[in-house]
């Protein structure tokens, strides 16, 4: 069953000045609407959201024609740039303001925590608020004094419940804010980037709570951050805004990779046939950097990975040192290795060539980036870095484990054992 | 397959005359913690507390005597001055501080409006009753005040109108709650409003007999429109039942109570359309 479906859902803002010149719009639109009975004449015009650039109307689509479904019990992460709409898409949810075409349908109570804490008095007291805020988001008194304890308990403020929050921390008030929304039980969870604020040890509790509603209770939630670890730890299902509108949907790991992938294609090899324009200075100059398959055609989680660097030296007698650092797309190290190429300071003017493998089942598939340092002696590099991306394809397609896409940086098989024993008694 | 049902459905216009009562019912709670705020708030921090309930119209009540009972003579029917100043005023007090109080509901709240909803004719309603609280201990005041000139000998002499006393206060907190969130309504775009309302409050209070009797108007265009004005029989209907001297007439009563439905009604619809979308313009 559904929890939350948009239909063609949009929103629109209008730029700058919203008091300048309004009586008159609004006239003409009051007029145009329900004198006329035409369609609002300032829908007509408009431009998508993009921040950078320049738009011609002063009108502008926050969110334009945005269709999704949530099923009940559902996770969502809502990622996206800054601008991409996702706080609009919430706002709409939590009904704070009204889509300008298009219906939402939601089956069930929502709570959102757009931001912790809010209605919260600074002259009263951590106590007095969690009434406040609690009956803010919906609930009735009776049910906040029944969990009033475990949610001190849950925000740890134990101490200072009954001083004013004006006293407070600012990681203090989101505990607060975090441990009455968290007790709300609404079917549907709202959650706007919230842990931003407090410690790693509250982070974690958060977002342990959260899989709880999720899992344990059946709860949709909709979960907006840009950390993207959180966000693969907690959700299932992923949202990608972009400008507006949604520009993926679908698994998280896919989502998140949309997210972070630049949308550039890599080749998997790249040949110099120019080397006076080949990446490098007048010490050192890359010809080609081959990525390939062990066995089979394609670089693939199951067929093994060979790198083969080649360069032109141009600088004898040195000790040359070439590093490879393999990362993920969002810049997560995975390792960093080098190879002495010149022992001794015996480099000679002429070609190089350095080639290593990977082996099988190491690699998730996806996109990852090698880079590539040469230097003299771990001192100084003589040449600028330079990084090449490359694609690890899915292997096994028909295997029923191993051909499902797994999460990870690493897809490895572990050879696990297992044993039966059996046991009499208790 | 479970049957699919929406419980909410968020359209972008809804009927004008969609006003979800029983939402606000189930929030009721909420309009409670609301009136502990506005009360407990309001004079935190402060010495004397809420003395200031009683401090701030006994000092009006002396400014009155010693303006315009002292110093321009103005009748007060002949009736006390004290008594005569304080009934006027303690009523015009709940329904300017009504106004006054819900007239910037959106502006002031606009931070915990942009990011949850709930029904937000709560925070008007809360103001309008935790302000009761404020009239009930003045009115208080007014009775003590009363006593002492009652056994003195004073000729006033309170009648069965008293009975009326409540609809007189739902009318008054109707007036000022349908005005403030009209108000409120209209400066979330324009903030011209603002400015004009607050001087238009202030003049209003001298279109109303609250320092002077209506018995002192003589016939003419002054009269009608001191009683076009809704809260003028209200007022001196409240003279009339406490002090026995005052104009009393069903009709004025009835036309002010109708003038209080129109416009609450009025206002509430207004009040409705705004609040969903007034996060864009405010």
């Amino acid at each position: 069953m559904k929890a939350i479906e948009f239909n063609h859902v949009g929103k629109q803002y209008r730029l700058g000045l919203v008091s300048t010149g309004t009586f008159s719009h609004d006239l003409s639109r009051w007029w145009a609407m329900n004198v006329l009975g035409k369609e609002d004449p300032f829908l007509k015009i408009g431009d998508t959201n993009i921040r950078s650039k320049k738009g011609e109307s002063e009108f502008v689509w926050a969110l334009k024609d945005i269709n999704f479904s949530v099923e009940q019990g559902d996770v969502i992460g809502i990622i996206g740039k800054n601008g991409a709409g996702k706080s609009t898409l919430l706002k709409l949810l939590s009904r704070v303001t009204a889509p300008t075409v298009g219906e939402i349908n939601v089956c069930g109570r929502i709570a959102s925590l757009l931001e912790v804490g809010t209605g919260f008095h600074p002259e009263m007291t951590g106590r007095e608020n969690i009434y406040m805020n609690g009956a803010i988001m919906g609930m009735t008194k009776a049910e906040i004094t029944r969990k009033l304890d475990e949610i001190v308990d849950f925000s740890g403020c134990e101490r200072y419940i009954d001083t004013p929050v004006k006293r407070y921390s600012s990681g203090m008030k989101v505990r607060l804010g975090f441990a009455v929304a968290a007790h709300l039980e609404p079917e549907i969870l709202v959650v706007d980037e919230v842990l931003a604020v407090g410690d790693a040890e509250f982070q974690k509790k958060a977002i342990g709570k959260m899989q709880d509603v999720s899992k344990g209770e059946g709860r949709t939630v909709l979960f907006v951050s840009h950390n993207m670890a959180a966000v693969q730890k907690l959700c299932k299902r992923g949202i990608l805004l972009e400008d507006g509108a949604v520009k993926y949907s679908g698994g998280i790991e896919d989502t998140v990779r949309m997210y972070i992938d630049d949308g550039t294609t890599p080749s998997q090899s790249v040949f110099y046939d120019d080397l006076s324009t080949a990446p490098g200075n007048d010490k050192v100059r890359i010809k080609s950097f081959e990525v390939l398959p062990v066995k089979g055609d394609v670089v693939s989680v199951a067929s093994g990975i060979h790198f083969r660097l080649t360069f032109m030296n141009y600088y004898p007698t040195f000790h040359l040192d070439a590093a490879f650092v393999l990362h993920t797309a969002d810049d997560t190290i995975i390792f960093n290795s080098g190879k002495v190429v010149s022992p001794h300071c015996q480099s000679k003017i002429g070609e190089y060539v350095v080639e290593f493998s990977l082996p099988p089942f190491m690699l998730n598939r996806g996109k990852y980036y090698m880079t590539i340092w040469m230097g003299e002696k771990n001192k100084y590099r003589i040449c600028e870095k330079y990084s090449h991306p490359f694609m690890v394809e899915d292997a096994f397609p028909d295997d029923p484990y191993l051909g499902k896409p797994r999460p990870g940086i690493l897809k490895m098989e572990i050879n696990a054992s297992s044993q039966f024993r059996e046991v009499y008694g208790k | 397959m479970q049957q699919q049902v929406w419980t909410m459905k968020i359209r972008p216009h809804e009927k004008l005359w969609h006003i979800d009562i029983k939402e606000i019912w189930r929030y009721r709670d909420l309009i409670e913690l609301f009136v502990r705020r506005n009360i407990v708030v309001q004079y935190k921090q402060t010495i004397l507390g809420p003395l200031w309930y009683l401090i701030q119209p006994i000092l009006t009540v002396i400014m009155n005597m010693v303006v315009f009972g002292g110093i321009a003579k103005m009748s007060t029917d002949g009736m006390p001055q004290a008594l005569f100043y304080m009934a006027g005023n303690i009523c015009w007090f709940y329904f300017s501080d009504c106004l006054n109080q819900t007239s910037n509901t959106f502006t002031a709240n606009q931070n915990m409006f942009g990011k949850v909803y709930f029904p937000r004719l709560v925070v008007p309603i809360a103001v309008v009753i935790s302000n009761l609280l404020r009239f009930v201990i003045q009115l208080g005041l007014f009775v003590a005040l009363y006593l002492y000139f009652f056994v003195g000998g004073a000729p006033i002499v309170p009648n069965w109108a008293i009975l009326l006393i409540p609809l007189l206060v739902v009318m008054l907190a109707g007036l000022g709650l349908g005005f403030g969130i009209l108000i409120s309504s209209l400066t979330t775009k324009y903030r011209d409003f603002t400015i004009l309302f607050t001087f238009i409050v202030q003049l209003w209070m001298y279109a109303t007999p609250i320092v002077y009797p209506l018995s002192m108007v003589e016939e003419g265009p002054l009269r009608t429109l001191i009683m076009a004005n809704p809260m003028t029989s209200i007022i001196e209907a409240f003279k009339y039942a406490t002090l026995g001297q005052g104009y009393f007439s069903w009709l004025a009563l009835g036309y002010s109570f109708l003038f209080m439905s129109v416009l609450l009604l009025f206002s509430v619809v207004i009040f409705n359309k705004v609040q969903r979308n007034f996060m864009d313009t405010v």
